[in-house]
């Protein structure tokens, strides 16, 4: 009853092409934008925006970026830490070496470098694929964390290694307390949002669909497979990159390349997994998952242990957790492939016909 | 002479590659896991069961962790593969990378955290070969040599078993195509226990030899990574790849530290290996000992 379409007539293209062609979808998710950008910042606390708001709007789209790349274009990357990588130290040195340089196109051009890095690192893709692809990313990866480790020059010749990002400023707006922080991304996630969801609607996001789905009927359909893939690689890293300005900007401050190291793209990839690969929906539900889940065990473990008379150690949690999270990806990839995201449709189709079952 | 060891460790990946079609992620947790097992089992019998040997110990700790690395591979089967039949590459690829996670984790906490060692009494003095050849000769490690040994007759008896026994032409079958394979009767499931065992056992083997050389801990785990590039060069489904690929980027790594590393800053053995796969795909994409890949619409 909740979920009529019927009675909603279009009656032109416009109209027929919108984002959200149902009305109930569209005042859900003006809703939720709303209450993101308004409602938020009212009720959350300091903990909550630094400890889970913040890295959720940044790994949501660092995700999105991840999920162009894997979900909608087929090409395993697992060198999406590397990109996030490029991306805060192309931010870094840019702010740090050009005078006046103002906050936005520094964020900016660290997804430029991000952008030129990942084209070339997308190079392999296009003499082979799959596996072999998945392994070959890997060498983004190392090659980055040994770089931004031993190369001084890209840490402005830090003494410590890690390099720190004090007073963030736009437009005369100083960017200190948590809830401004929180807007920040908010605003960049809102925007890169709306263009991705808009992309993959694109030519070009059909051109990828159809590369991911089976390259060479592409190409025989006449897709340009270089261009395909390399637009991907393009577009994925630009908005990786710039999440990774994001979290080393905003979220951490100061950081080290361990923040970007082999973990991190594991993570973006589980992201996309979980949340549900070519869905831009699910790289929020995923990247929500994987945030609060560590923060859920750590709180629940040791609460439980007491409750069973057993005093559980860090130590003991962290493994506890490795385990957990192992078991419930493999459980996720066996109840539902697709990710939360075929949840989330499953959920609204079922709305549509209530109480009816069928 | 760890590229002995990175072909171990890539013989386990390409074991179960090429036989169920899994890219399996997990082997760097299993070799870990395998020889956790291992070195906490022959630390903990002598206080069990009473006896002084260190050889007996050894023998029924292999054993014990070889059993072990097969309920392993039966509950992998069990619990998690026999549910993603069919899927896409990337699942299974996943999935793997979650059995990762959940072996760190039990390994662990089963075994505890710590740095142990695994005594096999190897000989560990160094000898030297060809010194008729060259002046000094080549210095040789008899623990690598020993490695050498052992790697080359696993990859002897695998080869046997896949060539000449039923089971394994059955297990390439399966390997080819999960369905057509099913269809004519291979049981898919005890294919799979049967792998996942094997692998187990290589991971065992290599685990033994490298934590006997370096000591059983975390870092373990990451032997995998670097294991990747070799089954890479070598082609991914070639068991031959992975030893030849092995030992050119074992020696590789060595060479490029002592040549390229003072001039660009040193460290870059993590690197190397990926990046000399990584150019030698974009000339032959198959790997060195690939098989040709054929596309069809």
């Amino acid at each position: 009853m909740f979920y009529r379409e019927n009675g909603q007539l279009k009656t032109s293209y416009e109209a027929d092409q919108q984002i959200f062609p149902i009305a109930q979808d569209r005042w859900a998710i003006v809703g939720l934008v709303a209450f993101a950008i308004v409602g938020v910042p009212l009720l959350a606390d300091e903990y909550t925006f630094s400890a889970i708001l913040i890295p959720f709007l940044i790994l949501s789209l660092a995700a999105l970026g991840v999920n162009i790349l894997v979900g909608y274009c087929g090409q395993i990357s697992m060198g999406s830490g590397a990109f996030m990588a490029v991306g805060a130290y192309a931010a870094y040195n840019t702010l740090v070496r050009v005078d006046g340089m103002p906050l936005l196109l520094a964020l900016l051009s660290g997804g430029f470098f991000a952008t030129v890095v990942g084209m070339f690192f997308g190079i392999p893709s296009l003499r082979v694929k799959g596996l072999y692809l998945a392994v070959a990313t890997l060498a983004a990866q190392f090659l980055s964390d040994w770089a931004f480790l031993r190369i001084p020059w890209f840490t402005n010749y830090s003494t410590s290694g890690s390099v720190m990002v004090s007073e963030l400023q736009m437009f005369g707006w100083r960017i200190d307390t948590a809830v401004e922080k929180y807007l920040f991304c908010l605003g960049f996630l809102i925007v890169f949002a709306v263009l991705a969801k808009n992309l993959v609607r694109s030519a070009i996001g059909r051109e990828w669909m159809a590369v991911r789905d089976m390259d060479v009927a592409a190409a025989v359909i006449g897709i340009r497979i270089t261009y395909a893939k390399l637009s991907a690689f393009a577009v994925s890293s630009f908005i990786i990159g710039v999440a990774g300005a994001l979290w080393g900007f905003v979220h951490l401050g100061a950081w080290e390349p361990a923040a970007f190291g082999l973990d991190r793209s594991f993570q973006l990839l589980f992201i996309v997994i979980i949340g549900g690969m070519g869905s831009i929906m699910g790289s929020f539900f995923g990247a929500a998952f994987i945030v609060v889940l560590p923060i859920a065990l750590s709180q629940a473990l040791p609460a439980l242990g007491s409750l069973a008379g057993i005093a559980v150690s860090t130590a003991a949690v962290s493994h506890a957790e490795f385990m957990i999270f192992g078991a419930l990806i493999v459980w996720f990839l066996i109840v539902e492939p697709h990710g939360l995201a075929r949840l989330w449709s499953t959920g609204k189709q079922k709305l549509r016909l209530w109480p009816f079952p069928h | 002479m760890s590229g002995v060891l990175y072909s171990l460790v890539a013989l386990g990946f390409v074991l179960i590659l090429k036989t169920s079609g899994v890219f399996n992620f997990a082997q760097g947790a299993m070799v870990l896991f395998a020889a956790l097992a291992m070195a906490r089992v022959a630390e903990w019998l002598p206080q069990w069961l009473g006896f002084e040997s260190l050889l007996l110990a050894n023998i029924v700790a292999f054993a014990i962790a070889g059993a072990i690395m097969c309920v392993v591979a039966w509950l992998v089967e069990r619990l998690v593969l026999r549910h993603l039949v069919n899927q896409s590459d990337a699942t299974l690829l996943m999935a793997t990378l979650g059995i990762a996670y959940f072996l760190d984790g039990l390994g662990q906490t089963a075994f505890g955290s710590g740095i142990y060692s695994i005594d096999v009494g190897m000989p560990k003095d160094p000898i030297f070969v060809l010194e008729s050849v060259f002046p000094g000769g080549i210095l040789l490690n008899k623990e690598d040599l020993i490695a050498t040994v052992i790697a080359s007759a696993l990859v002897g008896l695998l080869t046997l078993f896949f060539m000449k026994t039923s089971t394994g032409r059955a297990l390439r079958a399966v390997a080819d195509d999960h369905q057509a394979a099913q269809s004519i009767g291979i049981p898919l499931n005890r294919i799979w226990v049967i792998v996942w065992c094997v692998a187990g056992v290589v991971a065992l083997v290599a685990g033994v030899i490298w934590g006997s050389k370096l000591g059983v801990q975390f870092s373990l785990s990451t032997v995998a990574l670097r294991a990747l590039p070799v089954i890479i060069l070598g082609g991914l489904t070639s068991i031959p790849g992975a030893i030849v690929g092995g030992l050119i980027i074992g020696v590789g790594e060595k060479l490029s530290e002592l040549y390229l590393g003072p001039m660009i800053g040193g460290g870059i053995e993590i690197w190397f290996a990926y990046v000399l796969a990584l150019v030698f795909l974009l000339f032959r994409p198959q790997g060195l000992f690939g098989e040709k890949i054929i596309d069809r619409v």
